[in-house]
């Protein structure tokens, strides 16, 4: 094994690139799981805003324009979930698998005349003074809008949660709704407005899989992110910061592997295929392990159905 | 002299749900800081009546006017914005939330966090109920909860505050401070309708009372006029039959739990602390306490939901701490907890397949693990007949039944089982009064034919009249156990706790 | 103003009549997408749903009915009794693949033998294999709470890995010429699962199936474990007090779930598809979790709703060689139908009632 054919320097600069899009739908998650949803059709929406965005951004040559379709794919595909579990009460673990069986055909259905072709560029910034620093300017601050937009949508959604009405008014819907309902918040509403900004941030997510990190469209080309973001709002204990380290944990695993791959390791590719999988159920693992905390951080009602009896 | 407006007036209000009336034609009045007592039967249409009011349900027909203003809150918000709050009885705090967001969230314009604290802070202490803004609900007592309730009703000025069943999590001692925090609220002019079915409480505090009965009003009164007995017979509509208690010999000890200290499950929860306990033969061991002191886990290590290690838990000399609920019960020491749907029973299950949930060892419904449905269909039978239980047949689901029904199916379920120990938690919680009388009878029966029974409840009268001893329950300690007879109110509160460390409101003279 | 009223018992009649109401309504929304597509919708639906059983080729097409219905329902099956104790495993398609490798290595691991023991042992070492692979979530869910739901499907993943490593590596066969894929299974008399009846699809796996059914339907109806089974997923503290262990019942679940799949894997590699190779795993283990659910999770139901789901991936099949209609879109097509299923549901544990908004 060569280490040294490893280029670290563009190692660290991929790591941004490749955590993203877990970034992007483990946050929307995050926020449905706050509200006491829980959405298992993440992997579903993920691919839909894959080829959503991939085939508006070919069709309109504006990269732009596929992450709004992207987006705007992802919320409508939620919803379905969101009215088939809130508003006629269908179990939310059978549905959520729906939306990704579902999903994941659709995609491919969509997909048909995709195959092959490349996307319009998404321009890199070019901040000027950070983007020249060495090093650290390649690795941190000469990357496409989106990279820095999952981050602030991050921060946004940490101050929105703790900070105002809107967000306690959401964690309260999720702690428990018959109490919520008591006070008069509209749970069902609260509910559907949450389950489509996951939709949406699932659907940018796989967007930025199709238009900025593969670049092109693949048939289920998400591979379990989508499953993998699942599992890192609950490695992040429903905590918005934590949830940027455990994308950026799973980042680079997944850019250390392959670039261990293109190194000629004499571990045979398969395995170090499967260890971004093996290293996120481990870290499962690690966190439910702890009895007490677990149970504090989730929300009171996660995956249970509403209905006002009165 | 002109009487003066009333602040609330209620006419012909009527609400029907499918197969039940739930109020018919009720109409009443609340005059300006007036303590009004709403008095009735569970299941008698209180709270059908007061969710109006709080706009959780709409009427399908009659008035409401505040004020001399019609008054027709759509939801919650309006009701508030239009000075009407309520102290629910259940199901309005948040666990995992602090006391500050909590309080915010029943506001309508909630300062920021920070001035709210400063507030809380102040109207606990103009009304005796000491809190503070950043402990974590869940790790509030019952008392401490019910307090974030009335201060989140208190921030906003209401004129009129809906108290639901307030003292059911309360010692004695813990009301009477309550009733002066709202007497006090009364003299500065605010009106109060109070729910109760505890007629003392309510000859103490009211000054008029409406009672309703099978959802209709059926007297108003003011009742310090009128004695508790004739409150009761107007409630429940026809002469209750005492429990009539057989002289009983007590036998040889058959359960003993000793120094058993005990983790809670979740992080909410109680832990029980060096626990002794022991019931004889033909004893009736009452074990008092508000809510949420350990009497779910008590229950639990006593059925075998926990385990403990083998010698904390004895039954008829035999250790059995580390057996489960089966082995429990092929030895003799059956329960009932206090859920009744989701816990005691399986709610989208039929009776039968209820009767087998704990009823398949000691009847032997089962042989090598194959289903006798036939026979499981005849335990429920003979449950239903011998407990007169009002449903269609044993094929119904246990959540079509009204609670004292199903109660009464819970613990006749036990009964029939002939335990050497029953334990039961909250035997008549949330059941209609002739259902209760009958399931106190059954246990005082059960017991002077030679049973042990352990009743744990929150309810004094309750344990007053069926016990031969009674201790409580305080922070997951129990108290030694004293003979019921001759244990005076002041005394029991004190047991159970006493004021904790609530101060009465400063009354200005 | 439309309210939905929940019933004081699940409606029996819905309860029965759900699923046939979200197959045809299936069928209206699938025609419209195939419309979309630019397919005749009638023509389509048809050669999905009558042509392959009534067509001129049926001859071809209905034992390939019993081909495909065989592992759906056979995993279905197990399943059917996690879902109903609310234990959640969707990583079939892995327990699947394992319970191949490890049955079909066994066979290869002794290449060339005759023992007529042979393929009874690696029937049992597949269904090993795939209750070894269910193992992984059950004892990381009984001793970590881990949930199982995200770490049996996570292992799909890792199970495809060693798929394909093995396809390409030890499980090679040696006498390919170097192309991937194991030795053929048709090639390999004591390790065939050949048909038992020659011309209907029936082998050994579709016996299975039918064992299971029988076997479930008992489980569920005459024995204490059914029962508590049924307890747990309606009411878990219920349960608890009825004196179940739910670490045991987790175990039992997840184990006979993932042996079933490992079983299914095992028929499918050693019959139909004759050969290891780096994706010989059809989906079964994921369109296996829409058979359940549209058999409403009991084994009756699954056996027809195998049955179904097999004729439309023939008539997807059929659709696609006469219509051209792209095999994704029956994939969509039986998501769509599980959609309809859940939201149909409802009828069966609500009423719903239609009146005018009153004035107040």
């Amino acid at each position: 094994m060569d280490l040294s054919a490893i280029n670290w320097l563009l190692l660290l600069a991929s790591l941004m690139v490749a955590s993203t899009p877990i970034l992007l739908a483990a946050l929307g998650e995050l926020v449905v799981e706050k509200a006491g949803v829980l959405n298992l059709g993440v992997e579903g929406m993920m691919i839909t805003g894959a080829i959503c965005g991939f085939a508006i951004a070919v069709e309109t040559q504006s990269p732009v324009m596929g992450f709004f379709a992207a987006a705007l794919g992802g919320a409508v595909l939620s919803l379905i979930f969101g009215i088939l579990t809130q508003v006629l009460l269908s179990n939310q673990v059978a549905t959520g698998l729906a939306l990704t069986l579902f999903g994941l055909g659709l995609s491919s259905l969509l997909g048909q005349g995709y195959i092959g072709i490349k996307p319009p560029l998404t321009a890199k910034l070019h901040i000027p003074y950070l983007s020249d620093i060495p090093y650290l300017g390649q690795i941190l601050f000469r990357h496409d809008p989106l990279v820095y937009f999952s981050l602030i949508l991050v921060l946004v959604v940490w101050l929105v949660l703790k900070f105002t009405r809107a967000g306690l008014v959401l964690r309260a819907v999720g702690e428990n709704h018959d109490a919520a309902h008591a006070l008069g918040f509209k749970v069902v509403r609260i509910r559907l407005a949450a389950i489509a900004f996951g939709g949406a941030c699932a659907g940018l997510g796989g967007a930025y899989l199709s238009l900025i990190r593969v670049p092109q469209w693949t048939e289920g080309m998400t591979a379990g992110a989508g499953w993998i973001a699942l599992a890192i709002v609950v490695f992040a204990s429903w905590k918005p910061g934590r949830v940027i380290l455990g994308a950026y944990l799973f980042g680079g695993v997944t850019v250390l592997q392959l670039n261990l791959q293109a190194a000629g390791l004499a571990i045979p590719v398969e395995y170090l295929s499967m260890s971004p999988y093996l290293i996120t159920i481990l870290v499962l693992v690690i966190m439910s392990a702890d009895r007490s905390r677990a149970a504090l951080n989730a929300p009171g009602c996660l995956g249970r159905s509403f209905h006002a009896s009165s | 002299m002109m009487k003066p407006k009333p602040l609330l007036a209620i006419e012909d209000l009527t609400k029907a749900y499918p197969g039940v009336v739930a109020n018919n034609r009720v109409s009443f009045e609340i005059e300006p800081g007036e303590v009004h007592a709403l008095l009735g039967e569970n299941g008698a249409g209180k709270s059908t009546l007061v969710k109006m009011i709080y706009g959780l349900v709409r009427p399908d027909a009659g008035r409401m006017t505040l004020k001399g203003e019609p008054f027709e809150p759509h939801e919650p918000r309006a009701a508030r914005a239009a000075g009407v709050a309520m102290v629910f009885q259940h199901f309005s705090l948040f666990e995992a939330l602090n006391v500050a967001e909590n309080i915010a969230l029943g506001m309508e314009n909630a300062p920021p966090q920070r001035q709210l604290a400063a507030r809380i802070t102040e109207v606990s202490e103009t009304y005796g109920l000491p809190l503070d803004p950043d402990r974590l609900v869940g790790d509030l007592s019952a008392g401490e909860r019910q307090r974030v309730e009335i201060i989140r009703c208190l921030l906003q000025d209401p004129q009129l505050l809906i108290m639901d069943e307030p003292t059911s999590v309360l010692t004695p001692q813990e009301v009477e401070i309550l009733f002066q925090t709202l007497r006090k609220l009364s003299a500065e002019g605010t009106s109060i309708l109070y729910i109760s079915h505890k007629l003392e409480e309510i000859r103490a505090l009211c000054e008029t009372a409406t009672i309703l009965r099978g959802g209709k009003v059926v007297a108003t009164c003011d009742p310090r006029d009128v004695s508790a007995r004739s409150l009761a017979e107007m409630m429940v509509g026809q002469t209750l039959m005492q429990p009539s208690r057989a002289r009983r010999e007590m036998g040889p000890v058959r359960l003993r739990i000793k120094d058993l200290t005990l983790a809670p499950a979740n992080p909410f929860g109680t832990r029980l602390k060096n626990i002794s306990l022991s019931v004889q033969a033909g004893e009736i061991l009452g074990i008092g306490g508000v809510a949420g002191n350990g009497q779910d886990e008590l229950l639990s290590v006593l059925s075998g939901e926990v385990h403990t290690k083998k010698g904390a838990v004895e039954l008829n000399g035999k250790p059995i701490g580390d057996l489960g609920p089966n082995e429990r019960r092929a030895l003799g020491l059956l329960a009932a907890p206090e859920e009744r749907l989701g816990h005691a029973a399986a709610p989208d299950m039929s009776l039968t397949e209820n009767a087998l949930l704990t009823g398949w060892v000691r009847k032997r419904l089962s042989r090598r693990g194959f289903l006798n449905w036939g026979k499981a269909r005849a335990f429920a039978e003979e449950v239903i007949a011998d407990f007169d239980v009002r449903t269609p047949g044993p094929a119904n689901a246990a959540r079509a039944l009204s609670g004292g029904n199903l109660q009464k199916f819970v613990i006749g379920r036990e009964i029939l089982q002939a335990p050497d120990v029953l334990v039961v938690n909250q035997p008549t919680w949330g059941v209609d009064a002739s259902a209760a009388a009958a399931i106190r009878q059954a246990l005082l029966d059960l017991a002077a034919s030679g049973a042990a029974v352990i009743c744990i409840s929150q309810d004094l009268d309750e344990l007053m009249e069926i016990s031969d001893n009674f201790a409580a329950l305080n922070g997951g300690n129990l108290t030694p156990p004293r003979p019921a007879k001759g244990l005076s109110v002041d005394e029991i509160g004190l047991m159970m706790g006493g004021a904790h460390d609530m101060e009465a409101a400063h009354v200005e003279p | 103003m439309i309210r939905l009223e929940k019933r004081p018992s699940p409606s029996r009649f819905w309860t029965m009549l759900t699923p046939v109401l979200a197959v045809v309504l299936t069928m209206i929304a699938g025609g419209l997408m195939f419309a979309i597509l630019g397919k005749p919708p009638v023509e389509a639906i048809r050669t999905i749903f009558w042509d392959p059983l009534f067509g001129e080729f049926a001859y071809y097409f209905a034992p390939q009915l019993l081909v495909k219905a065989g592992p759906l329902i056979l995993i279905a099956i197990g399943l059917s009794l996690g879902f109903r104790a609310g234990i959640w495993n969707i990583g079939a398609e892995g327990q699947y693949i394992i319970g191949a490798l490890v049955g079909g290595g066994v066979g290869l691991a002794v290449y060339p033998s005759d023992s007529p023991f042979l393929f009874p042992l690696m029937v049992i070492a597949g269904g090993l294999g795939g209750f070894a692979w269910a193992m992984i979530p059950a004892l990381l869910r009984t001793a970590f709470r881990t949930n199982e739901i995200l770490v049996s499907l996570l292992l799909v993943y890792v199970a495809e890995n060693i798929m394909a490593s093995m396809a390409l590596g030890l499980m090679r066969n040696p006498d390919g010429a170097g192309f991937p894929g194991s030795r053929n299974f048709k090639d390999y008399p004591a390790a065939f699962n050949d048909e038992l009846v020659t011309g209907v699809g029936m082998h050994w796996g579709v016996l299975a199936a039918f064992i299971a059914v029988i076997f479930a339907y008992i489980l569920l109806q005459r024995h204490m474990l059914g029962f508590q089974i049924k307890l747990t997923g309606q009411s878990p503290r219920a349960a608890v007090f009825g004196g179940v262990r739910p670490a045991r019942l987790v175990i039992f679940c997840l184990g006979i779930s993932g042996m079933l799949a490992g079983l299914a894997g095992l028929f499918e590699v050693t019959g139909p598809s004759g050969q290891i190779t780096t994706d010989f795993n059809q989906g079964y283990g994921f369109t296996a979790i829409i058979v359940a659910f549209l058999g409403r999770l009991h084994p009756v139901g699954i056996l027809l709703a195998g049955l179904l789901m097999a004729l439309t991936y023939i008539g997807g099949d059929a659709a696609q060689l006469n219509l051209g209609l792209p095999s994704s879109a029956i994939q969509a097509f039986q998501g769509m139908l599980l959609f309809f299923l859940l939201g149909v549901d409802i009828l069966s544990n609500f009423r719903i009632r239609f009146r005018k908004r009153e004035v107040v």
